[in-house]
């Protein structure tokens, strides 16, 4: 079983009584619990069983405008007392930084809403074999398919983050997760895939039976691929791609990035940085939601932001610190984005592909070829060339190549947004990029 | 070193009762315990943003039968703790019916010596020389935009205790220092990152105002891709620096030489085991051994002594990389790269020191015999898709040639590659063989771990490039 509140809380505040008695003036804590287990399956039989259970508490500690932080898997108290006064001397000896503090009081979430993150049902291993023999039977019916690597995990997972301001509060929040990777083999090639779904209750998961197939086509449609030339083409993302461009857009407007000056969007709010029908959202109150949470990880409250309104940047992702410096209020994204999407375009997938003649569909791309502060974005890439709204034939050990600055302006989404991960995607087409290839 | 149980419930005599226990009748398994004390200070901005220390303490007990393993790891070690886990592999694995293999290779040899690198020198020591590296870098013109300079320092004790109440141990130290400097020149931004590290004290690397010299390399980079134009795009020949660019060995050809991949036939390399897969020329290595160089390792997270493996030798495919699973199933030994993140992690084959020896040719024919293509001087990371072999890197700091001679500096672009058939496009082999600065990690599994890379410049007849000028 995963700690109760009250295990947590106990620790916490002992850890803050510590630090003030030592010296601190401020100090904040985080105590986590977190309980996985895992089977893996390879070629439908048992691979491998995973249990952890961690234990972890970060504690940072303020004198004044000093500030230092320490953290431990260890929460004997023994351990504890060594390791805050060993903060606390830190803090000492490091220089002053005068944007340094816990948030403003009235900041702090007041009320923490039930936002159904947690599943009481507990899944024992013989049940994650039944629904692995079941996706790996699905995954290795055709015989194209020469292996097979599926996974089930169950998280269970308890936090209580409190503050010498008063703050404490915490919940529980579970996931049930199931994956499979396949490999598909023909004279020419051999070829990988997968698929994967991830849900805060076990009842929403994904049907093994599809889960399996599923992987198992999107791999053996990868087979025999071609390298076409160098060109400019239309590129269309598959969502799991297109999430990627929202992860960076979210790491350039974070207010570190931001204040530092190191992002390509610096001073650009209420600027036309996307095309006129772009709308995205952040929104944290998503019952379910992979990233739905009540408060940042500093415990300022977070509502939902419109972060880019037809085309224009309304917000940077503001934390306490950053927030201080550039002189806005944190907004509550300490941590970063939660439930992050393009809202949906007005066209239908379909109606994506058929409007370029020719175009790229990108699966799987590789490499960390993003970079925020010049907007350069250059990375490997795997897909299928599209001829009238028709797959042709898989292509690969392709690059393609562009600048945010102007892929964000033409980018057009379809109509298929779904909520699988935290931060989501339609499928995008982005005209005007380079692809390297022959 | 680290008493494990000076301060539990838990005896070494009751664990080694409930490990031999829980393994009799498996073929492999132990219990691996892990203290590790670590700390990070980083100055960005102009101040000290953060100075932050862990301590992580904690056992991940692994039962294997066959080709199955059973794992589960706590941060209590405690009797109870070790019961409920031991419980846990039990019941994965129900019927077991193996012999539990003691070997181990034994061996005196260490790599770097039993120090805590964080205690050798002082905070206030660290933050004044992070302050001047501010300093200094900002003295350097009004160009310089943005400093970030950081310590990473650690040291893991490690003991694994095998059934039957054999012991290994290990205490590990690693250190970095990084230095990444933005510059602006006309509206235009650009950074240069550059570090140095691995298993000694801090001073080893920074002494004689040694950390002036990182500084100036973070900052020529940012400078010299500051006047970078457009990358080309398309298929060209490529030149490749010497040290850190080796990174391409690590991502084209080694990760598709770990035991697990070629044991489940899922890489490229699975049934090329003494052919031909390199330029003659080309011998690639991966070595433990190398003195308190950051991948390097006394002994693995099994407890195997670490070695130098010959992967390719003349061109020849010559061995996989190997850990206790891998090597029982496939019938080899293992090679000492059994390797894990920390105590929370199953064991994976990995590299060590990956690298390419050096031949007889110099970097100037190299240029000389390109007429249209780029030199390929430092890179950010790689990655591998295992299974169709294809590669990536991206270059941080590149240049053109044209007809045999170095142009303008290009802007940083990812290069694409397919790992079974690049070393067969090696058609030179430097005399420059260079150790990376050592910086390297490298993610497998969601697991990082620490690792070197070296290699002389090359020639590489035909690869892609993914620029944006066509």
């Amino acid at each position: 079983m995963v700690k109760d509140q009250e295990f947590l809380e106990t620790k916490a505040s002992y850890c803050l009584g510590l630090a003030k008695k030592l010296g601190a003036t401020d100090s904040s804590v985080i105590v986590k619990n977190s309980i996985s287990e895992t089977v893996n399956f390879r070629n439908k039989k048992l691979d491998e069983s995973n249990r952890s259970d961690d234990l972890g508490i970060s504690i940072t500690t303020y004198i004044g405008k000093k500030k230092s932080s320490i953290s431990s898997s260890n929460l004997l108290n023994d351990n504890l007392n060594i390791l805050i006064e060993k903060c606390i001397e830190t803090t000492k000896n490091t220089p002053e930084d005068e944007f340094n503090s816990l948030p403003d009081r009235d900041l702090f979430a007041k009320e923490v809403k039930d936002l159904n993150l947690y599943d009481v049902t507990h899944i024992e291993n013989n049940q994650k074999i039944d629904y692995l023999k079941k996706l790996e039977a699905a995954a290795s019916n055709d015989k194209k398919i020469v292996n097979t690597e599926s996974s089930f995990t169950q998280n269970k997972s308890n936090f209580v983050l409190a503050n010498s301001e008063g703050f404490c509060d915490g919940y529980k929040t579970s996931s049930f997760t199931a994956s499979s990777v396949t490999v598909a083999k023909d004279e020419k090639s051999m070829e990988r895939d997968y698929e994967y779904s991830s849900k805060c209750f076990l009842k929403d998961l994904d049907d093994a039976d599809e889960l399996g197939k599923l992987a198992a086509n999107q791999t053996i449609r990868k087979l025999s691929p071609k390298k076409i030339g160098s060109e400019k083409i239309a590129i269309i993302f598959d969502k799991r791609i297109a999430k990627g461009v929202l992860s960076t857009f979210a790491n350039a407007i974070s207010s570190s990035a931001i204040s530092r000056g190191t992002s390509f969007l610096k001073d650009k709010v209420n600027q036309k940085i996307f095309s006129d029908k772009i709308n995205v959202f952040d929104k944290p109150d998503m019952l379910k939601g992979l990233g739905s949470r009540n408060f940042d990880s500093e415990g300022v409250k977070t509502d939902t932001l419109k972060l880019v309104d037809h085309g224009i940047l309304k917000h940077y992702l503001i934390d306490t610190y950053n927030g201080k410096k550039l002189n806005l209020k944190s907004n509550g994204r300490c941590g970063g984005t939660s439930n992050l999407y393009f809202e949906n375009g007005n066209i239908s997938f379909k109606d994506l592909l058929n409007s370029n003649s020719k175009s790229l569909y990108i699966t799987e791309t590789i490499g960390h070829g993003s970079n925020i502060v010049t907007g350069d974005y250059s990375v490997g890439a795997t897909g299928f060339l599209i001829e009238n709204g028709e797959f042709k034939y898989p292509i690969n050990e392709i690059t393609i190549a562009g600048n945010f600055k102007d892929m964000f302006q033409n980018i057009t989404l379809a109509n298929d947004l779904e909520f699988k991960y935290a931060t989501n995607s339609p499928t995008m087409l982005i005209e005007g990029m380079v692809v390297a290839g022959k | 070193m680290s008493n494990f149980f000076e301060k539990s419930d838990l005896s070494r005599k009751e664990a080694e009762s409930i490990i031999s226990d829980t393994l009799q009748k498996c073929d492999d398994g132990e219990l691996y315990l892990e203290n590790s004390k670590s700390e990070s200070i980083l100055l960005d901005d102009n101040k000290i943003k953060n100075s932050s220390y862990n301590s992580d303490l904690g056992f991940g007990f692994r039962a294997i039968s066959d080709e199955v393993v059973a794992y589960s790891h706590s941060n209590e070690i405690s009797k109870n703790s070790l019961k409920q886990s031991s419980e846990n592999l039990k019941s994965t694995l129900k019927s077991v019916k193996g012999t539990y293999n003691h070997e181990i290779a034994k061996s005196n040899k260490k790599y770097y010596d039993n120090i805590n690198p964080i205690e050798q020198k002082s905070l206030n020591e660290k933050i004044k020389i992070l302050n001047d590296v501010n300093d200094y870098l900002r003295s350097k013109g009004d160009k310089v935009k943005q400093v970030t300079a950081n310590f990473l320092g650690e040291q893991k004790s490690v003991e694994i205790i095998r059934s039957g109440g054999e012991t290994l141990s290990d205490v590990r130290p690693l250190v970095r220092f990084n230095v990444s400097v933005m510059v602006e020149k006309d509206g235009r931004k650009e950074t240069g990152v550059y570090g140095v590290g691995g298993r000694q004290s801090y001073d080893s690397y920074l002494k004689d105002e040694n950390w002036k010299s990182v500084c100036d390399e973070a900052l020529r980079i940012a400078s010299v891709n500051l006047e970078s134009k457009p990358a080309p795009a398309g298929e060209m020949k490529v030149v490749l620096g010497p040290g850190w660019p080796a990174i391409l060995i690590h991502e084209a050809v080694g990760h598709g030489l770990e035991g697990d991949f070629n044991r489940k036939k899922t890489s490229a390399f699975h049934n090329l085991m003494g052919q031909k897969v390199a330029s003659e020329g080309v011998t690639i290595i991966d070595d433990g051994t190398i003195d308190n160089r950051r991948g390097s390792l006394t002994i693995d997270d099994e407890g195997t002594p670490t070695e130098k493996t010959v992967l390719i030798e003349n061109g020849i495919l010559k061995n996989f990389m190997q850990d206790r699973l891998n090597a029982r199933l496939m019938k080899a030994r293992s090679t000492g790269s059994g390797r894990r993140e920390n105590y929370r992690h199953i064991v994976l084959p990995r590299m060590r020191n990956t690298m390419m020896l050096s031949g007889k040719q110099t970097q100037e024919e190299m240029i000389k015999a390109v007429d249209k293509g780029i030199f390929a001087v430092s890179f950010g990371g790689g990655q591998v898709d295992i299974t169709s072999g294809k590669f990536v890197f991206n270059c941080t700091e590149a240049y053109e040639i044209v007809n045999g001679k170095i142009g303008s500096p290009i802007k940083g672009a990812t290069l694409i590659g397919d790992g079974p058939s690049i070393l067969k496009e090696v058609s030179m082999v430097g005399n420059d063989m260079m150790m990376d600065p050592g910086i390297g990690t490298c993610g497998k599994a969601g697991q990082g771990v620490p690792v070197g890379v070296a290699q002389p410049s090359i020639l590489i007849n035909k690869m892609t490039v993914g620029g944006t000028k066509l």
